[in-house]
């Protein structure tokens, strides 16, 4: 860990404007993410901006949805009553990540921002391209076991391995940025994560001088209905092997609208649009399930190691959806 | 008298004693409170830090380091590499040296240009804070030539060799007993498989750390993390070319160890020597990620085990191999065949092993070496066999019930093998069991029933304890033992209380410290019999001084009496043939005007069943023996899972184990160390796994976050027993040790669930979902 300086920002503009002039310096939120890649020098940055004081908080109803600040911690989104009711999925996302201790720390713009698991990227001992751009990618021939089926590439198969973000992918969320000239603008959070291309350390669409001030979800019945399932290699506190984010609105048996993400699948949290397609108008049934589970990883390029979860992506997919119909 | 414990002749159970009770942890409060001083806590005048960094690279040589931009920061003081590493009088680089030091380890790192594994510590750095130190460290840049490193047996470039012994020459490379092959050749019924064990790392809660101070130039104190103070001592000496009581090594509590800390690892001189280097204290504590390539793990392996049976299910042949990776220098491998040579009644037996150097470090003794990994195999084994006749799990091991030892013909010294069977099956319900695999379905979830027999040996080991009776009533008890956070302090408490006849809150138990009567390192599950024998007989020896001094005294009741006709009654000595004639020995004392008055004790524990060693001396305990038993704990794991049937998840919903160890001191302490034990078999059956990159011969998992062990929610609630057992071979207090036998069948009788629950066979650890996934599927 290097040495940093430390300052704190009780509004935006003073938080974008340090980043304006260095882009070196790092934001600071719940931490959780930052000081452990600091810790493991994976990030050096020469100084830390609080910006836990900046007032993008509250969890509120809007006139189209849900409105969360990006200061929220993720314990209070989790345990919110109106995401609860309204927005299950986004509810147990929160509450099947890290631990209490963890999620009382972190904030939900920290989380969109939590940076990948793989192994090689975390040690700097090894190559990675994502870590050291031109170096290489240990992970295509090693460690690959978590990382990522769809949207990879030669230089990188890195997935996101956040709970939240894939719930709120699959329910249409979109982020407010805001920079340091004061101008805000709206992107849906499917185009907030970029694939990595040949530019694996390129991560989002965030300029260096942005924050993120806030999520917003639209209501709607799919979701209501709708539910996260998370598959681990322990019962609590580990990342997901796979995991899926669904929403349905069933009428009278037949599906009227869907909604279908994956975890720790892709190289960014998927959305499944052909597989919800698929849903539509048709029966709420495990055969229509498992066709549109079938699309849902149709391009799947696994590893050695991940090969499973072309299998187990479907049929947490299936799972998921069964759950909420039964 | 003969058959009984030599404990029962003084102030034995029945006579009040607190021995066995569920006494709280005596060192429980000063934990929890934070007052308990750890190895790396203690605060020292002019204290400095030392940081070490770990080679990137796992093969190749240090062409050079530049250590300028990390000297320059402010507060270091020193970087030590191979270049200015103050010179040791032997090194355990060679296999004399290895031996003399009693190193893990056949090469100490910074003696030499030459990288063997990755993590091998190329610097360290000290400074006057740890976090200036490690800055530092990270700024200090090796230039090296780079070769491509070997990371396993299973590389196809590997050279597969069979050594002539593994395990430190511990365990012969070759055995066998009987004609196994032909025997298998022409059995009626033949099962084979193949099982592999992923590389696990103990992961203690404290990581190993050293605190060295050189108090004059040749006297150091080092304060360490150790499961052994005396082997640290004299390692130390020996590298140091120091007289061993010129070192001086002090470990008041531990918190675990499971092996790891069982030898002295590389660290520990590497931090004298800077302590000598900057004539400062130096305290040095690996990090977490350090712990992974700093004292050692539980290696790689694949096991094959072949049986032979008849179509009643009775064994003929048992013929295993076993592969796996060792380290450049050294041919470590854990004796797996040891537990497969003996849990069962079989005529023949054959094993060997083979090994692959690889550039790792030397992997060590890691919580049942051996046996846990060797009972998975053929526990898993018997399993399958008795699906394949269609004989009840339990049936088929009660069938193969070896009434002796079957490696050496000898008679057990005690052995509860069958109570445990049938009293962990009615506590389990063994009976309901659907004799069915794959047949019983709760909703999505395969239910599972399995169980395994544990068993684990009684080391030899011996040890000594001083005993300070004061006439006031207390007692000062001591013994140069650790406490791995098992109860040490605790149990020790209560052996002194009832072998003085005072309460435990009148004694104090002292231990963790070189300059205390020796005591065994507290490793292959000894210390617990070992040093409660050697507290007793030190009390038995206070007693006879005691007893002495009435004898001789004209004032005391007892004048003139003779010595064997006087017993003591908790704490007083009185007549055998009238009870009422006697006194206390506070009075004896005080007329005697004694303040205090001191004995030492020897303890032995067992014969050590390989080596058939000579019993030890009178006060022993198992003077008898004469080396005619085998001694041995045994046990049996009963458990229930449910299998997620379509994703593969494994969950332990129930667990019943039932152990016959000898006497057990403390029930609740005795209880958690099952507990820990089952736990830590779960961990190894179901999610422990540590990736070791195949073209970096690197961990990539040296973490906590990434290398998982069990949380509590996927331990369920756990009944655990004992069956009372007296047995008079093993040691003074009849004591056999519990802390591995814990850990032994576990990961097999979580295995054998998940067969139950699925009809499949998953014989990789760790049983992971997509594993589970995998064979369901197919
Ligand atoms: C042991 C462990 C286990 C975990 N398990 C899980 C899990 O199971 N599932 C899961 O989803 N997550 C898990 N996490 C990740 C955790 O959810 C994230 O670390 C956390 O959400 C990050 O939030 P934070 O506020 O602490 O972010 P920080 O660490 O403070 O920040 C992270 C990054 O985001 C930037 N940043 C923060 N806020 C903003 C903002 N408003 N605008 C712009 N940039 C910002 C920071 O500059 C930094 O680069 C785990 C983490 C740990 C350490
Ligand atoms: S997958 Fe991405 S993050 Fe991992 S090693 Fe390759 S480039 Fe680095």
């Amino acid at each position: 860990m290097n040495n940093f300086s430390y300052t704190t920002a009780t509004t935006a503009k003073e938080a974008t404007g340090v980043r304006k002039d260095s882009a070196q310096a790092a934001f600071i939120a719940g931490g959780t993410t930052l000081l452990d890649l600091m810790k493991l020098n994976v990030e050096q940055h020469p100084q830390l901006v609080d910006i836990n004081m900046v007032p993008f908080k509250g969890i509120s109803e809007t006139a189209d949805g849900l409105r969360i600040g990006a200061l929220e911690r993720m314990s209070d989104v989790g345990e919110n009553q109106l995401v609860v009711q309204q927005y299950p999925a986004i509810s147990e996302a929160l509450l099947l990540s890290a631990s209490p201790q963890l999620r009382n720390m972190a904030s939900i713009g920290g989380n969109l921002l939590q940076r990948t698991r793989c192994t090689y990227f975390r040690d700097t001992a090894f190559p990675c391209n994502k870590r050291n751009p031109g170096s290489g990618c240990p992970a295509q021939t090693g460690d690959n076991r978590g990382l990522a089926i769809l949207g990879g590439s030669t230089a990188c198969i890195a997935t996101n391995p956040g709970d939240m973000a894939v719930a709120m992918v699959a329910l249409d969320a979109v982020v407010t940025l805001e920079n340091s000239k004061g101008k805000q603008r709206r992107v849906p959070l499917l185009d907030f994560h970029l694939l990595p291309g040949t530019t694996p350390q390129r991560e989002t669409i965030l300029e260096a001088d942005e924050l993120i001030v806030a999520v917003t979800v639209p209501a709607a019945a799919h979701a209501r209905k709708s539910h996260y399932v998370k598959v681990r290699d322990r019962a609590s506190y580990a990342f997901a092997l796979v995991s899926a984010a669904v929403g349905l609105d069933v009428q009278g048996g037949q599906i009227q609208s869907a909604r279908i993400a994956m975890g720790s699948v892709g190289t960014k949290p998927w959305r499944a649009l052909e597989a919800e397609k698929m849903l539509v108008g048709k029966p709420a049934t495990e055969a229509s399930f498992r066709a549109a589970a079938a699309a849902a990883v149709r391009g799947a390029a696994p590893r050695e190691h991940n090969r499973f979860k072309v299998e187990m992506a479907q049929k947490t997919i299936v799972r998921a959806l069964q759950e909420i119909t039964a | 008298m003969d058959t009984e414990p030599r404990f029962f002749e003084t102030n034995g159970p029945g006579t009040g004693g607190v021995v066995g009770q569920p006494l709280n942890r005596v060192d429980g409060y000063d934990k929890v409170t934070g007052k308990a001083k750890y190895s790396a806590e203690f605060p020292l005048q002019g204290l400095v830090y030392g940081v070490l960094k770990g080679s990137e690279i796992a093969k190749g040589k240090i062409q050079s380091i530049d250590t300028t931009a990390a000297m320059k920061e402010p507060g270091v003081l020193a970087v030590l590499t191979h270049q200015n590493l103050p010179k040791l009088a032997k090194t355990p680089n060679d296999q004399e040296g290895k031996k003399a030091i009693g190193a893990p380890m056949g090469f100490l790192p910074l003696t030499s240009d030459v990288v063997h594994y990755a993590g091998q510590p190329v610097a360290l750095v000290v400074a006057d804070t740890f976090e200036r130190a490690t800055h530092a460290a990270s700024l200090v840049r090796v230039q090296y030539a780079v070769e491509k490193p070997l990371a396993s047996y299973q590389d196809p470039k590997a050279e597969i060799f069979n050594p002539e012994k593994v395990q430190d020459d511990k365990t012969k490379g070759y055995t066998r007993r009987g004609d196994a092959q032909a025997a298998l050749a022409s059995a009626p019924v033949k099962h084979s498989a193949t099982y592999t064990h992923a590389i696990n790392h103990h992961n203690p809660m404290e990581p190993g750390s050293t605190t060295a101070i050189w108090e004059s130039a040749d006297r150091l104190t080092v304060y360490e993390s150790t499961q052994g103070i005396t082997r640290t001592q004299k390692s130390l000496a020996t590298m140091l070319g120091l007289p061993q009581e010129q070192v001086r090594v002090v470990t008041k509590y531990l918190g675990g160890g499971f092996g790891c800390k069982g030898s002295s690892w590389p660290h520990t001189v590497l931090t004298v020597q800077a302590a000598k280097a900057v004539n400062r204290p130096v305290k040095l504590v690996l990090t977490r990620q350090q712990m992974f390539t700093g004292m050692g793990h539980r290696e790689d392996q694949t096991q094959t085990l072949q049986i032979g049976a008849t179509k009643e299910g009775k064994l003929l042949a048992l013929v295993h191999e076993k592969t796996s990776t060792t380290s450049p220098w050294d041919n470590y491998a854990e004796p797996n065949s040891r537990i497969i040579n003996l849990l069962y009644d079989c005529p023949t037996f054959e094993s060997s092993y083979q090994l692959a150097r690889a550039n790792v470090m030397t992997s060590t003794f890691t919580r049942a070496p051996g046996e846990a990994p060797g009972s998975f195999a053929i526990e898993c084994s018997m399993d399958d066999l008795a699906y394949q006749l269609g004989i009840d799990p339990l049936e088929i091991r009660l069938r193969n019930y070896a009434e002796k030892d079957p490696t050496n013909g000898k008679p057990w010294s005690s052995k509860s093998l069958k109570q445990c069977y049938a009293r962990g099956a009615e506590l389990f319900g063994w009976n309901k069991r659907n004799p069915k695999a794959g047949d019983t379905r709760d909703g999505r979830y395969l239910i599972g029933m399995g169980m395994a027999t544990a068993s684990y040996p009684v080391h030899n080991s011996q040890g000594t304890a001083r005993v300070r009776l004061y006439a006031d009533g207390h007692a000062v008890v001591q013994s140069g033992a650790t406490d791995l956070g098992t109860g040490t302090y605790t149990v020790m408490t209560q052996v002194a209380a009832d072998a003085l006849g005072l309460a435990p809150d009148k004694v104090r138990f002292e231990l963790g410290d070189s300059r205390l009567p020796t005591a065994p390192n507290s490793g292959g599950s000894v210390a617990a019999g070992t040093v409660s024998s050697s507290v007793y007989v030190a009390a038995q020896e206070v007693w006879q001084k005691l007893k002495k001094l009435a004898i001789a005294d004209k004032k005391s009741p007892l004048y003139r009496a003779k010595v064997e006709d006087v017993i003591v009654e908790k704490n007083r000595m009185v007549l055998k043939a009238n009870k009422q004639k006697g006194e206390d020995f506070a009075a004896l004392m005080k007329r005697n005007e004694m303040s205090d008055i001191e004995g030492t004790g020897n303890g032995k524990y067992g014969a050590g069943y390989e080596s058939g060693l000579a019993p030890g001396p009178a006060d022993s305990g198992h003077q008898d023996d004469k080396g005619g038993h085998s001694m041995h704990s045994f046990g049996a794991h009963f458990c229930e899972v449910h299998v997620d049937a379509e994703l593969g998840t494994v969950r332990v919903t129930r667990w019943v184990s039932v152990h016959g160890a000898g006497r057990i001191l403390n029930a609740k302490t005795a209880r958690s160390q099952i507990i820990g034990g089952n736990i830590f078999g779960i961990g190894a059956a179901l999610m422990e796994e540590t990736f070791r990159d195949p073209n970096f011969a690197r961990y990539t998992n040296a973490s906590l976050g990434e290398y998982h062990i069990p949380v509590n929610a996927d331990i369920p609630e756990m009944t655990v027993e004992f069956i009372e057992e007296h047995d008079p071979y093993i040691n003074a207090m009849g004591v056999k040790g519990i802390g591995e036998i814990s850990m032994v069948g576990v990961a097999a009788a979580v295995a054998n669930a998940v067969f139950h629950a699925t009809g499949k066979r998953v014989r990789d650890l760790p049983i992971t979902p997509d594993k589970v996934m995998g064979v369901l599927s197919v």
